[in-house]
């Protein structure tokens, strides 16, 4: 038997120097190595997130109070919250917001407040950081995917931010916008969901007093990746509940869309409360694992915020509800 | 000539245990990373999920051997089609090892049992997964001869469904962004594909051939 191959480069042809399987041999092996190279570099390059290190942005620190309503559990390392992170607007990987969101410019930076209110306005972001006193709220953060943190946010309930607002009788609904860019949100380049990103909340539940419009965690300025720089924070609910990057609040008298459930309403309703009991499709949602721990602990209703909050969904089927 | 043929088949031993090895660096990275911190925040998710995606790769690219011959006429890579099956396999075994023994710690039967009828993605991946045993038990050539080759021929296409299965698993595991598992798709698509137009073209080269 003979291999007959055309070479054109190499004066000695390496089927000279080896017995001939030898090269054949060889060759295989390179080619599968080179196979096998290219598969795992194309993968690592697609989730370089993990190995990259993300630098520590220069973010401003914030004057705050100690807040009431916080736990006293232990909190998940700022390294962990800036590098994990649900923020499809800069890609679907939970490493991608951490690489990418740098492109996102917090400043200037408006929130437009309209809708069924007295005082419909375009509050500049800076206006805004003090027309509040700034707290710290140290809160659970439970997302559906079943994994959950604890993080210290600073901002200032959204209840003060409404009544400054002057909602008339008919506002029973809020409705949040993200911004829509895709220019610095490279996520929005590509259907994903129907951007932008739209969230909702009952009157009730924007009054109460847990809810949070954070603009900083640990102490500083809210990394690009969290939302900066002004996001929700509505702890006893799934996390993309608590809207990111906000550049719009509609006050309404119907309930308004919300982005993941347009994208999937047998998946993800309206009220999203944590609740152990009733199963997502793809996540059992009575454990959790709290990042940093190894073995998942069982997950509270209402994310451990029961007390505060059940009394809001007194008489309503909360597997209906969902 | 005896001689020849054994220095091949050393060499073809060779390039099995070459592709098998190599096979092997992603979970040894894996492991790795677990260990040295190197897996990001949920080193248990993300585990778990690039040992899913190696079953995946790996059975795909066992499947692309066939196609190989097919169109570019190399016989190689037939060589290395059964290590490349049972890496896939072995990856499968580690996917449900994590699961089983780290993900869902502490395991309880009630509780797997319920995961994996009730989560659909995981009931069509762990489908697959069964699906792959019996095709790892009979892949010595033992097993051949004992099955007969036609049988055992017929016994291996489960591969297919058992590909198909592992696609839909990512397919229905990912949130709202299929791009990625498409990718898988769209591969499996097209190797099914080769060998659907080769076999319907022999079909029709042993039709015209007046049978003897
Ligand atoms: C041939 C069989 C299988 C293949 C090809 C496969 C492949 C995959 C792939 C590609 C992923 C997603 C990777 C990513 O998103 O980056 C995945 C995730 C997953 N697989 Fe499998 N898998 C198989 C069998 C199984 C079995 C038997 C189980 C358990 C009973 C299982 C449980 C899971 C789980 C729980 C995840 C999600 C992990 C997470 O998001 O935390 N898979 N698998």
């Amino acid at each position: 038997m003979r291999h007959r191959r055309t070479s054109i480069g190499p004066t000695i042809p390496s089927r000279e120097i080896s017995p001939e399987p030898s090269y054949v041999a060889r060759r295989q092996v390179m080619t599968g190595a080179a196979v096998f190279a290219a598969a795992g570099a194309v993968e690592l390059g697609a989730r370089r997130a993990f190995s990259a290190t993300v630098p520590a942005p220069d973010l401003a620190a914030l004057t705050y109070r100690k807040g009431p309503l916080g736990t006293d559990e232990a909190q998940t390392p700022l390294k962990d919250v800036t590098s994990y992170n649900n923020f499809y607007e800069f890609g679907t990987d939970k490493g991608d917001p951490g690489q990418t969101a740098h492109t996102l410019k917090v400043r200037p930076w408006t929130v437009t407040c309209e809708g069924e209110i007295g005082k419909p306005q375009v509050l500049d972001i800076d206006t805004l950081l003090k027309l509040f006193p700034l707290e710290e709220r140290v809160y659970r953060l439970r997302c559906v995917e079943a994994w959950s943190m604890v993080i210290p946010w600073v901002g200032f309930p959204l209840a003060s931010l409404i009544k400054k607002l002057e909602p008339t009788s008919k506002a029973k609904f809020l409705a949040f916008t993200t911004l829509h860019a895709p220019d610095q949100m490279p996520g929005q380049r590509r259907p994903v969901l129907d951007w932008p990103y739209v969230e909702g909340l009952r009157m009730d539940e924007g009054l109460h007093p847990l809810t949070l419009l954070a603009v900083g965690l640990y102490g500083k300025s809210l990394p690009n990746q969290c939302g900066a720089p002004l996001r929700l924070v509505v702890p006893w609910k799934y996390g993309y509940k608590s809207i990111k990057s906000i550049v719009k609040l509609r006050f309404v008298e119907k309930q308004p869309p919300t982005s993941w459930n347009l994208s999937a309403p047998n998946e993800y309703g309206f009220y999203s409360n944590v609740n152990p009991d009733v199963d997502h499709p793809r996540w059992s949602q009575a454990r959790e694992r709290r990042i940093g721990e190894f073995i998942r602990r069982k997950t509270l209703p209402f994310n451990g915020y029961a007390d505060q909050v059940a009394s809001l969904y007194a008489g309503m089927d909360l597997r209906a509800n969902y | 000539m005896a001689a020849a043929e054994k220095e091949a088949g050393g060499k073809s031993r060779l390039l099995k245990r070459g592709v098998g090895l190599l096979a092997m660096i992603p979970a040894g990275v894996i492991v790795f990373r677990f260990f040295t911190d190197g897996l990001g925040a949920n080193p248990i998710a993300t585990a778990l999920n690039q040992l899913g995606l190696w079953t995946l790769i790996l059975l795909l690219a066992s499947l692309t051997c066939t196609p190989l011959k097919i169109v570019l006429g190399w016989k190689w890579p037939l060589k290395v089609r059964k290590m490349l099956g049972l890496c896939a396999f072995f990856y499968v075994c580690l996917h449900f090892a994590v699961y089983i023994g780290v993900d869902q710690f502490p395991p309880t039967v009630d509780e797997i049992y319920k995961d994996i009828l009730k989560r659909k993605f995981i009931t069509v991946g762990f489908f697959a997964f069964l699906l792959l045993i019996p095709l790892a038990i009979t892949s010595s050539s033992k097993m051949v001869k004992r099955l007969g080759f036609t049988r055992w021929k017929r016994l291996h296409r489960l591969v297919y469904v058992a590909a198909a299965a592992g696609v839909v698993h990512f397919i229905w595991r990912v949130k709202a962004d299929l791009f990625e598992p498409l990718i898988y798709a769209g591969v499996l698509a097209l190797l099914l594909a080769i060998r659907l137009v080769a076999h319907l073209r022999d079909r029709r080269a042993g039709v015209a051939k007046p049978v003897s």
